[in-house]
């Protein structure tokens, strides 16, 4: 586990930590970080922020599959056009 | 104002999930909401001549989803009857204070919560928009589909590392516009 981490190191583990993909230790050491780096506290702050917004609003999107089968509809009056 | 051209090649990949998730918290019928933005796909195709280029594609194509709904309310609710509001008082026993029993529950605020969560996803979706269309695509797979980092990786053969740069340019983007539209 590193004490001092960089900002950058901070950021990114930041980013894996929204989607549960950073480890014990880097988020500790993150935390380390985020006790003397403001910017990087805010930013963290503001990174979770977003998390929660996509959570909230449960997004949905269709598959590849789906939209495959729309434009296939569509293609036929595509190509008349 | 600048005019706006069509470009229906670019629909369903643009502007598909944005009609999807309009549609569905309406409809609430995952086939009939996909029925619906075909047709409404279709429609604007039929009529891009009709389009001024006065507002941009998106609300054009909203425009016409909104009739296509309508539409499909009306077909499903041209059978009479179906708004009859019954009470279910037969016998004495069950007699109660029926009347305030049907007070406002105020404790329940779902619709409310459902309409800001829905004005929210679409405001979501708006800033999507504002990213290029590969990093939008990743930064969705990985944010709103919940693939593992592996899989993109392979799908689109990049780094793990090229796919952190992408999702943080993402982020901050998307943070940015939502300060800006939403919060």
């Amino acid at each position: 586990m590193k004490i001092h981490m960089k900002c950058n190191e901070a950021t990114h583990v930041c980013d894996k930590a929204q989607y549960k993909e950073a480890g014990f230790w880097e988020r500790l050491s993150m935390k380390i970080h985020h006790i003397y780096c403001r910017i990087c506290r805010q930013h963290a702050i503001r990174n979770t922020k977003l998390t929660h917004l996509f959570q909230r609003a449960n997004l949905k999107t269709l598959t590849a599959s789906e939209k495959e089968a729309i434009k296939q509809r569509l293609g036929q009056d595509l190509d008349r056009q | 104002m600048s005019q706006v051209e069509l470009d229906p090649n670019l629909w369903v990949d643009r502007y598909s999930d944005y009609l999807y998730n309009y549609t569905i918290v309406r409809v609430n019928d995952h086939e009939m909401a996909q029925d619906l933005i075909s047709e409404t796909f279709l429609a604007g195709l039929k009529s891009k001549k009709n389009f001024k280029g006065e507002a941009s594609e998106r609300t054009w194509l909203i425009s016409i989803l909104k009739r296509k709904i309508i539409d499909h309310y009306r077909k499903s609710n041209s059978r009479k009857g179906k708004a009859e509001v019954r009470m279910t008082y037969s016998d004495d026993d069950a007699e109660g204070d029926w009347l305030e029993e049907r007070v406002e529950d105020l404790s329940d605020k779902t619709a409310e919560d459902t309409m800001e969560n829905e004005e929210l996803g679409l405001a979501i979706l708006n800033c999507l928009e504002g990213l290029n269309d590969r990093q939008a695509t990743i930064f969705k797979m990985k944010t709103i589909d919940g693939f593992d980092t592996e899989a993109i990786c392979n799908e689109f053969n990049i780094t793990p590392s090229n796919l952190w740069v992408i999702i943080h340019r993402a982020r901050t983007a998307m943070a940015d516009c939502l300060q800006k539209n939403w919060l």
